[in-house]
């Protein structure tokens, strides 16, 4: 070995403390980028694969009820390649033990006519045509969606009993199924994998109890290769109006798709501009911490270029042992990143169900991290050695001339009694002022990601808050399969527990702006609501108190309506009409895009009675499950959802991601700052060595001493906190910008606990820095180091 | 070998201009042994830089041989002192992560021929140290290295800025008889820079320097050997 490569190893060697921290700044940059982006890359994938494999329709329709012979005329639309019919029905499923109420969709499976497109995928067992008809004992096979199979902890063989058009059947669990259509299984667009079950069945028995022999009522579409949505919604709408047809739709308003591909934007923003941000401060401050390194060797240069070695020969020994070490912090961060996105990707296989979900780090996504550490690195070491390799060599062993002090800012501004030590500590920050920013500048970029890296539960926390217990403040919502006489409210008052009811009546509807149209559920609440409100991001309630409409202010932006335009509203419930109503106001609200009414006055659009299909319903602490219980006797209720069930969904689920992901950046982000905190301390040591053993020689304390080291510390940290958290609510800011999407609008909320973790962790590094920093001091070798200076 | 003419040199130092050189003409020959001295900032060490290719003088024309330094880039001078000079300086500068054998060998990986490392170690004697860090060896020892680390490769020209400068008495003797020795077994035209008046006993050629300028020049017709000297 050479014995250049020699000194290498023994630098390194020797730096450990440095080598460690820079390249855990570097593992946590290229892990967080990793993890994130590699977990929803395995998402996009898999979502892509099972789409393709599964023959995903492309538009979906439901209908009360038609002969089959309509498929053939809608086979015949222009644009439209291919039809498949089927009956569903959603009913309610009762499992053994459980009080809670289930909804469950069963679907026909016809063995005569295999389907073409939403195959379904049967989990350890051969494609089979049909789960088979009712067995002797009357029980129905029953293929069961998977992620209720896992929630509720049924297997083959397990039995459910469901209320088949008035008549309680039993449903005999034959098979674990996975459906393009119910990657995403939930309710009203919030997951719940409990309460919320797909049953595949033989298409003959659905069709008997229900009356469907011959007919359908619900349909999936493959569109031509050129064929337009648009166009074909509009035709298949034509066709379909005359058999009950409502809301046909394309993918974006399917369910499943929505929630997943809404889930992959996000994080696909997440994971692209968080971890970008988080490996771009990894960068610069590598680049920072190496330039600084690499100048403290200044006089080993200096020997080497006098000894006749080349600056190439030079600035390639330097590139080698960053290079070293930046190396380390990649692989590191991709070991780590490989496992996190590992871990993040079973979190979402419990959310997202696919036949084969495998986490994979794409190509790409090694290059791009590897890339720009790699060339940040190179880039801040190619730097520091120029400034040196240009000076004779001569020069270089030379100790440096005398800086250029001058009177530092206080005092030119008159203030005089400034501590000795203090002005020296000032005028050396304000004599390299571009040092002393970059210091400043790395310490508060590691603040300011911390604050980010927090953000994300933050704003969880709030949106969870503001929605569960500003907006819905009831216990439990019912609701019933048509729309009811409001005085059946009267009915629930006096169910066991109920403390107050609120009705709501709900109509799906697609507003319509010239030639924007929006798919939405108009929402009529009380005049003035008590139990489910209407809250904004600033956590101040909205009234509908007019005749006209309220308007989620992104759903009014996607129209083009401001307040006081006219909306067209078309009625996708009963007979086909078209309201013409009045936007009152535009709400900012954090989730979801809504319309509401007071109840009162939707109904007079309408030209209803007193109707309504929801109540809102307030319980006495400990009687909610009774309560369940007596909702399943009434004949006309679909369904009865505890708020405490879907909170709970939410924060098993939806939240859990965020906040898993949010603690795994903020772990990084603290140790990036505790890097970069660290190697500011050591490097600032090394720069001074000299100057601080001369002051020990004249007799300054090593308290004095460490004191002029550590104060400088102070002033850096000091300015950086609020710098940095200044520049974390500006991030913080982008950040909620680019995550606003249909569904979300993320509220900037940071809390304060969020601004004092920042701040601990740097303050804990300094302090962790300070005390290594202040042992090196005490072990300052005066003589030696005066030794070999002039 | 060295010819200089009209050599000046001037630093900016802090917001100081200094002169450091003015107007120095001087030819040294090979196998010549010669002293530089002067006191402190007379310009002494700025011509060993010079002369070593480590500096390049503002204005003047200086030649190893038939080579222009003056003007040379700064790969030819790079490649000049690789080849052709060896160094010694004041302060060592060891490679600190480096033992005696590898700081020495630092200059074997890139020389054109080499002798032996262990040779050159002998030379200095100290073989049995070889495999010490500079941190545990005493200042001579530190220095001898760097004496090793510039003969390994069989300079033309030694140059040995203040060799004894950081040493005490007996140590300092020691490692003017390493250069001596260098000097009258192998040929090495060497260029001693100090402010010690009594080295100069040991040297072909006395420069005495003061104010950049070259005051005056002594030939000894009877050189020392370094027991013989005393300060």
């Amino acid at each position: 070995m050479k014995a250049l490569d020699r000194k290498l190893m023994r630098d390194l060697r020797a730096m450990w403390s440095q080598v460690l921290t820079i390249a855990l700044v570097v593992a946590s940059g290229v892990a967080g980028f990793i993890t994130t982006l590699s977990a929803v890359d395995s998402l996009a994938l898999a979502r892509d694969r099972f789409y393709a494999e599964a023959r995903f329709a492309d538009v979906f329709a439901g209908l009360k009820r038609a002969p089959l012979t309509v498929a053939d005329t809608l086979r015949a639309l222009p644009g439209v390649a291919d039809v498949q019919t089927s009956v569903e029905v959603a009913v309610r499923v009762e499992i053994e033990g459980r009080s809670e109420p289930i909804v469950g969709q069963l679907i026909g499976v016809d063995p005569r006519r295999p389907a073409r497109m939403n195959l379904v995928v049967l989990r350890g067992a051969a494609a089979a045509p049909s789960p088979g008809p009712p067995l002797a004992d009357g029980s129905i096979p029953a293929w069961v969606s998977e992620s209720f199979a896992t929630a509720n902890q049924l297997k083959p063989g397990s039995r459910l009993s469901a209320l088949i058009n008035g008549k309680r059947r039993t449903l005999l669990m034959t098979g674990v199924a996975l459906s393009p259509e119910y990657v995403f299984a939930g309710l009203w667009g919030m997951p719940d994998q409990r309460g919320f079950g797909v049953f595949w069945v033989d298409h003959e028995a659905l069709a008997a109890a229900f009356d469907m022999a011959g007919a359908f009522n619900h349909l999936a579409l493959k569109l031509a290769p050129h064929g337009d949505e648009r166009t074909v919604i509009d035709g298949l709408t034509g066709v379909l109006d005359t058999y009950g047809g409502r809301q046909a739709h394309g993918r974006t308003d399917q369910t499943s798709h929505a929630m997943l591909d809404n889930e992959i934007k996000e994080q696909r923003v997440l994971g692209t501009l968080l971890p970008s941000i988080f490996l771009g401060v990894a960068a610069f401050l590598l680049n920072v911490v190496i330039a600084r390194l690499v100048s403290t060797q200044r006089e080993q240069i200096a020997a080497l270029k006098a000894l006749g070695y080349p600056n190439a020969t030079i600035a390639l020994h330097y590139l080698k042992m960053v290079l070293v070490i930046v190396s380390i912090g990649w692989l590191l961060g991709l070991v780590i990143g490989d496992q996190l996105g590992a871990a993040l990707t079973r979190l979402y296989s419990d959310f997202f169900r696919f036949p084969s979900f495998e986490h994979r780090v794409a190509p790409w996504l090694l290059l791009v991290s590897g890339g720009l550490t790699l060339a940040t690195a190179v880039l801040g070491t190619l730097n520091a050695i120029a400034a040196t390799a240009r000076l004779a060599p001569a020069e270089a062993m030379r100790p440096q001339a005398p800086g250029r002090y001058r009177r530092t800012l206080f005092e030119r501004m008159g203030i005089r009694h400034i501590p000795t030590s203090l002005r020296m500590i000032l005028r050396q920050m304000e004599r390299r002022p571009g040092r002393t920013a970059l210091a400043v500048g790395g310490v508060a970029a590691s603040v300011a990601i911390v604050v980010m890296g927090n953000f994300l539960r933050d704003a969880i926390e709030s949106i969870v808050d503001t929605q569960f217990t500003l907006a819905m403040r009831n216990d439990v919502a019912v609701w019933t399969l048509d729309p009811l006489i409001d005085a059946s409210g009267r009915e629930l008052a006096r169910l066991p527990g109920v403390t107050a009811v609120e009705s709501n009546r709900y109509v799906p509807v697609t507003l319509v702006n010239g030639h924007r149209r929006e798919r939405s559920q108009l929402r009529g609440y009380a005049l003035q609501p008590e139990l489910y409100r209407i809250v904004d991001v600033n956590r101040r309630q909205t009234q509908p108190t007019g005749d006209g409409l309220v308007l989620t202010d992104r759903l009014a932006d996607k129209l083009g309506v401001r307040v006081g335009d006219r909306v067209q509203v078309e009625v996708l419930e009963g007979r086909a009409r078209t309201l013409d109503l009045v936007v009152d106001a535009t709400v900012r609200e954090m989730m979801g895009l809504n319309a509401y009414m007071n109840r009162p006055a939707l109904n007079r659009a309408l030209g209803d009675g007193d109707l309504s299909t929801g109540f809102m319903l307030a319980v006495e602490p400990g009687r909610e499950a009774e309560l369940l219980d007596a909702t399943r006797q009434l004949p006309r209720v679909a369904g009865a959802f505890s708020k405490a069930t879907m909170l709970r969904n939410m924060q098993e689920l939806s939240a859990r991601n965020v906040r898993i992901m949010s603690t795994v950046l903020t772990v990084f982000a603290s140790i990036i700052a505790v890097g970069v905190v660290y190697n500011n301390a050591r490097i600032a040591l090394a720069e001074r060595t000299w100057e601080l053993a001369s002051l020990r020689v004249l007799g300054f304390t090593r308290a004095e001493v460490s004191g002029l080291l550590l104060g400088e510390m102070v002033i850096v940290v000091a300015l950086a906190l609020p710098l940095g958290m200044l520049l974390g609510w500006g991030l913080v800011h982008v950040l909620a910008g680019a995550l606003k999407s249909d569904q979300f609008y993320f509220p900037v909320v940071i809390l304060p606990r969020t601004y004092a973790w920042a701040a601990i962790c740097v303050v804990g590094a300094a302090l962790g820095s300070a005390l290594v920093v202040r042992r090196r001091i005490d072990r300052l070798d005066m003589v030696a180091a005066l030794k070999t200076r002039e | 070998m060295f010819h200089a003419r009209g050599l000046s040199k001037v630093y900016r130092s802090g917001e100081v201009e200094v002169h450091a050189l003015r107007d120095v003409d001087l030819d040294i020959g090979r196998g010549e042994f010669v002293v530089l001295l002067g006191a402190s900032g007379s310009g002494k060490s700025t011509l060993l830089n010079i002369l070593g290719g480590l500096d390049v003088p503002t204005s003047g024309e200086i030649r190893f041989g038939d080579q222009r330094l003056d003007g040379a880039s700064e790969a030819e001078l790079t490649a000049y002192r690789r080849e052709h000079v060896g160094f010694v300086f004041q302060f060592y500068n060891l490679i600190p992560s480096l033992t005696v054998r590898e700081n020495v060998a630092l200059v074997t990986d890139i020389a054109l021929d080499p002798m032996p490392v262990d040779e050159a170690i002998d030379l200095v004697g100290l073989t049995p140290r070889r495999d010490h860090f500079p941190s545990q060896l005493s200042g001579g020892e530190q220095q001898r290295v760097a004496i090793a680390r510039a003969i390994v490769k069989r300079p033309e020209v030694l140059l040995c800025d203040e060799p004894t400068g950081a040493l005490d008495y007996a140590t300092g003797k020691l490692v003017l008889e390493v250069i001596e020795r260098i000097n009258r077994e192998t040929g090495t035209t060497a260029v001693v820079i100090t402010h010690n008046a009594a080295i100069a006993g040991m040297a072909d050629r006395v420069i005495h320097l003061g104010d950049g300028r070259i005051q005056r020049v002594e030939t000894n017709a009877h050189k020392l050997s370094p027991s013989q000297l005393s300060w």
